[in-house]
C-alpha cells in the first residue's frame, strides 16, 4: 500500500470538526483544535471552499460547512447552472460545424438533454431540453458512462435503436475503454439511421465528469465516407467541451 | 489576400471589450477589462474617464494579439458604448474634469423636479420626444456646470468640452476629433429629433454653451481615422449599447423588435423612417442612420428590475446559491400557486413611470413555498415584458409577431417559454449571443464595404433557439389581471415628506 497523503487527511479532520458542531468556526479555532500552524490551516480551508466543501460567513469571517458537502452524492451541478456554464461556448459550436448541439448529464439511467442549440440553417426546429437519450446508443451518453458520471453504469440489458447499436455488454465494455483512451465518443447510426454524433467530457473540480457536449446531425456529413466521424469536428467538439470545462473550474492550465 | 476584420469597442457600464470578428460575424477574441465604480454618496455613480481610455489602450492590442492579427488587417472600429452617462474635458489637455456621471446616477433629482416646472419644459421635452428625467445628459451637464466654480464660463470660451462615452472615445482615438452619433445624442434631451442637430430651444433652457457640444453625426459613416490604440484603422460606426443590439439582432424593418434580459431589461421596437411619439410611456429615440440616408426611429422600453430580482432572491433572501438555480427551484412547482412579485424596488419604469411606487408579494397563504415565489420572480419578467409589448403596439399600430431575445437571462428556458406565453408570439434566440458588440462591428462593416448591405448582415443572423406559445388564452387573460392587480398595489406607496 503506498503511503498516506498528510494534506487530505488534514481536510479531512477539517470537515469532521466543522461538521461535528452547529454553529461556524475562526480560522484560529479550528487551527488550534487540530494543533495545526494558522498557515496551513489556511490553505486548506481555502482550497476546500474552492471545491464548495466548505464557505465563509462574509460578515465574520468564521468557517462552516459549504452546500457541495450537503449535496456530495446527489448531484454534482445543478443542470441549469450547467446550461449557464455551457451557453456561451455551444453558441460557437454550432457556428463552427454547422450542427446542432446538446449538453447531457445523467438522470435516472438516461441521459438528460440540459441544452440544445438549433442546426443554424434556420429550418423549422423544436428545442429539446429536457428530453432523454440512451446512455449506450448515444456519444452523449457514451462519455457519461466512459467517465461514470453520477455514477452512471450500463443498463443490465441494452435495448436496439438501430441494427448498429451495441448491444453486446462486452462490446460496450470494449467501446468505453476506447472512449476513455481517445477522450471522446461517437455515435455512426446506433440511435437513429442516417445521423452521427461526436461527445466529449465536460469537467468540473479536479476532473470530475459533470455532462457532455456534442454535436449530431446527417452521418454524410458528420463522418467521412468510411463512416469515421471527421477529424476536424472531433476537434471542435473536443474544444469546446474543454473551454466549458475551464470554466467550471476543470481544467488545469497544463491539460 | 490576408483575410481581414472588424472590431467592436464595447464601453459598457462595468467593464470595456475590445472584440474581433470575422466576415461571417463570428466572435474571434475577446479582451475585457472591468473599471473602478465611484459611489461617493447615495445616489451618485460616477466612472474615471481617463481609467476606461487606458483600458482602451490597453484592450486594443490584447485583443489583436490573441486573434493573431495585426492593426492593418483591421477593416474598421465600431463602438457601442453606455448611453447617458456625461463626460466633461478640457479641450488644450485633454483631461477630464473630475469623474464621469454613470446613467444611473440621481443627483439631478431636484434640478429635474424644478426643470419640469420652467417655462420652455414642454418645448424642450417635444423637441426631444423625451420626458424631463434624471435618466438624461442634459440635466447632468446642467449640474455639472453650476457646481464648479467658473467652469460654465470657461465653456462659454470653449476650454470646456462635454461628451458621452463614444464622443470620448473618439476624441482620443483621433487625437482631437470632437463629435457624437446621432443615437447617443438623442438621450441627451438636447438634440431636436426631426433637425437631427442641437436644439437651440434646448441649450437656453439648460444654460448650455453651444461652443462644448459635439458636432453631431451619423452612426454609421463618418469619424476619420485612428491615430491611437488602432493607428491607421477607420471608425466605421458609433451607437449607443442598447441601439447597437437591435441593430446585431438586424432589427432593420419597422415592427422588428429585440428584448435584452440583463440586470434591467430594455425593449426596443424598430418604427422605420417615423418618429412615433408615445402616449403609453415609451421613449422615442434614434436608432441608426446610415450617413446620407435618413434615420431610422425605434421606440424603447426600459424595464428596471429583471434580473435583478433573481439576484436580490439569492443574495438577500439566500434562497438559492446561483442565479440559474432559480430555475430548479421553480421547476419544483408547476405553478405560482396565487403568488405574484412587483419588483418596483426603486419605482416602475416604462410604461408606469410610478417613482412613488414600492414593491410588494401579495397573494402569499401557508400553501406558499419558495419554489413559489421562484415562479413569482421569473413570471415577473415576463409580465413586466408583456405591458410595453402592449405599450409599443398600441403606440405603433405595429402588432409584434416575433421577439428576438438576448442577454445573460436567455439561458433559462422557464422564463423565455413563459414569455412567449404571455406575450402569445414565438421568442427567438440568436446564434450570437453577443448582439451589443456585434451590433457595433455589424455597423462598422457596413460603413467601409467590408459588408455589401443590410441583406448580406441578415445572411449572418441564425436562430439558435426558440420557444412557442402554448398557454391557454383564458389562463393568459387570467393571470394577466392578477398580475395588473398587483401593479396596482404598488402605486402610493411612499409618501413625499
Amino acid at each position: 500500500m503506498p503511503g498516506t497523503v498528510q494534506s487530505i487527511e488534514r481536510a479531512a479532520a477539517v470537515l469532521r470538526l466543522l461538521a461535528a458542531g452547529p454553529g461556524r468556526l475562526a480560522l484560529g479555532e479550528i487551527a488550534h483544535s487540530l494543533d495545526l500552524a494558522k498557515g496551513t490551516t489556511h490553505g486548506i480551508l481555502r482550497t476546500l471552499q474552492h471545491v464548495g466543501f466548505v464557505d465563509q460567513d462574509r460578515a465574520s469571517g468564521h468557517y462552516g460547512l459549504g452546500p457541495a458537502m450537503r449535496r456530495l452524492g446527489t448531484s454534482q451541478l445543478d443542470v441549469n447552472e450547467l446550461r449557464s456554464f455551457a451557453i456561451n461556448w455551444a453558441d460557437p459550436l454550432a457556428a463552427r460545424t454547422g450542427e446542432a448541439v446538446r449538453v447531457g448529464t445523467v438522470l435516472a439511467g438516461q441521459v438528460l438533454v440540459v441544452h440544445h442549440v438549433f442546426r443554424p440553417d434556420d429550418t423549422f426546429q423544436t428545442l429539446e431540453v429536457g428530453a432523454h437519450l440512451p446512455l449506450h446508443a448515444s456519444a452523449l451518453g457514451k462519455v457519461l458512462l466512459a467517465y461514470r458520471a453520477a455514477g452512471a453504469v450500463p443498463a443490465a440489458h441494452l435495448d436496439r435503436f438501430t441494427r448498429r447499436t451495441i448491444l453486446a455488454p462486452r462490446t460496450l465494455a470494449a467501446e468505453l475503454q476506447r472512449v476513455r483512451g481517445a477522450g471522446w465518443a461517437a455515435d455512426v447510426e446506433e440511435m437513429t439511421p442516417g445521423n452521427a454524433a461526436i461527445a466529449a467530457p465536460i469537467r468540473a473540480h479536479g476532473g470530475l465528469v459533470v455532462g457532455a457536449v456534442g454535436i449530431d446531425g446527417l452521418v454524410e456529413r458528420v463522418c467521412d465516407s468510411r463512416y469515421r466521424p471527421h477529424q476536424q469536428l472531433v476537434a471542435f467538439v473536443r474544444d469546446a467541451a474543454r473551454s466549458i470545462s475551464r470554466e467550471l473550474g476543470g481544467l488545469r492550465e497544463a491539460a | 489576400m490576408t483575410e481581414r476584420y472588424v472590431v467592436a469597442i464595447d464601453q459598457g457600464t462595468t467593464s470595456t471589450r475590445c472584440i474581433v470578428f470575422d466576415r461571417r460575424g463570428r466572435l474571434v477574441s475577446v479582451a475585457q477589462q472591468e473599471h473602478k465604480q465611484y459611489f461617493p454618496r447615495p445616489g451618485w455613480v460616477e466612472h474615471d474617464a481617463a481609467e476606461i481610455w487606458r483600458n482602451v489602450e490597453r484592450l486594443a492590442p490584447e485583443a489583436l494579439r490573441q486573434a493573431g492579427i495585426d492593426a492593418g488587417q483591421v477593416a474598421a472600429i465600431g463602438i457601442a458604448n453606455q448611453r447617458e452617462t456625461t463626460v466633461l474635458w478640457d479641450r488644450r489637455t485633454g483631461h477630464p474634469i473630475g469623474h464621469a456621471i454613470v446613467w444611473q446616477d440621481t443627483r439631478t433629482d431636484d434640478l429635474v423636479r424644478e426643470l419640469r416646472r420652467r417655462p420652455g419644459a414642454a418645448v424642450v421635452e417635444h423637441d426631444s420626444a423625451l420626458p424631463m428625467a434624471t435618466y438624461f445628459s442634459g440635466p447632468r451637464i446642467s449640474w455639472m456646470l453650476d457646481h464648479r466654480p467658473g467652469l460654465r464660463q470657461r465653456a462659454e470660451r470653449g476650454e470646456i468640452l462635454f461628451g458621452t462615452m463614444e464622443t470620448w472615445l473618439i476624441w482620443n482615438l483621433t487625437g482631437g476629433l470632437h463629435v457624437t452619433d446621432v443615437t447617443n445624442a438623442s438621450r441627451t434631451m438636447l438634440l431636436d429629433v426631426h433637425t437631427l442637430d442641437w436644439s437651440p430651444a434646448a441649450l437656453t433652457f439648460f444654460g448650455i454653451p453651444r461652443a462644448m457640444l459635439p458636432q453631431v453625426r451619423a452612426s454609421i459613416g463618418g469619424f476619420d481615422t485612428a491615430r491611437h490604440a488602432f493607428p491607421g484603422v477607420r471608425i466605421g460606426a458609433a451607437l449607443g449599447d442598447q441601439q447597437a443590439a437591435l441593430f446585431g439582432q438586424t432589427c432593420f424593418a419597422p415592427g422588428e423588435a429585440k428584448c435584452t434580459y440583463g440586470t434591467g431589461s430594455f425593449l426596443l421596437l424598430n418604427t422605420g423612417d417615423e418618429l412615433v411619439r408615445s402616449t403609453h410611456g415609451l421613449l422615442s429615440t434614434v436608432a441608426y442612420q446610415i450617413e446620407g440616408g435618413p434615420a431610422a426611429y425605434a421606440l424603447e422600453g426600459s424595464i428596471a428590475i429583471t434580473g435583478s430580482l433573481v439576484q436580490w432572491f439569492r443574495d438577500q433572501l439566500e434562497l438559492i446559491a446561483s442565479a440559474p438555480e432559480i430555475e430548479t427551484l421553480a421547476r419544483t412547482v408547476t405553478d405560482n400557486g396565487g403568488c405574484y412579485i412587483v419588483p418596483a424596488f426603486s419605482g416602475l419604469f416604462a410604461p408606469h413611470w410610478r417613482s412613488e411606487a414600492r414593491g410588494v408579494i401579495v397573494g402569499l397563504t401557508s400553501y406558499i413555498t419558495k419554489g413559489h415565489l421562484a415562479r413569482a420572480v421569473l413570471e415577473a419578467t415576463a409580465w413586466q415584458t408583456r405591458e410595453v409589448v402592449d405599450a409599443m403596439n398600441a403606440d405603433s399600430g405595429l402588432d409584434l409577431s416575433t421577439l428576438r431575445v438576448d442577454g445573460g437571462m436567455t439561458a433559462d428556458n422557464l422564463l423565455m417559454q413563459y414569455v412567449a406565453d404571455v406575450l402569445d408570439v414565438p421568442v427567438v434566440r440568436p446564434l450570437a449571443a453577443e448582439t451589443v458588440s456585434l451590433g457595433a462591428a455589424y455597423a462598422a462593416g457596413l460603413a467601409v464595404d467590408y459588408w455589401p448591405d443590410l441583406e448580406g448582415l441578415r445572411q449572418n443572423w441564425h436562430r439558435a433557439a426558440q420557444w412557442l406559445p402554448t398557454m391557454d388564452p383564458a389562463a393568459r387573460d387570467r393571470e394577466y389581471r392578477n398580475w395588473q392587480r398587483a401593479v396596482q398595489r404598488t402605486f402610493d406607496w411612499t409618501r413625499p415628506s
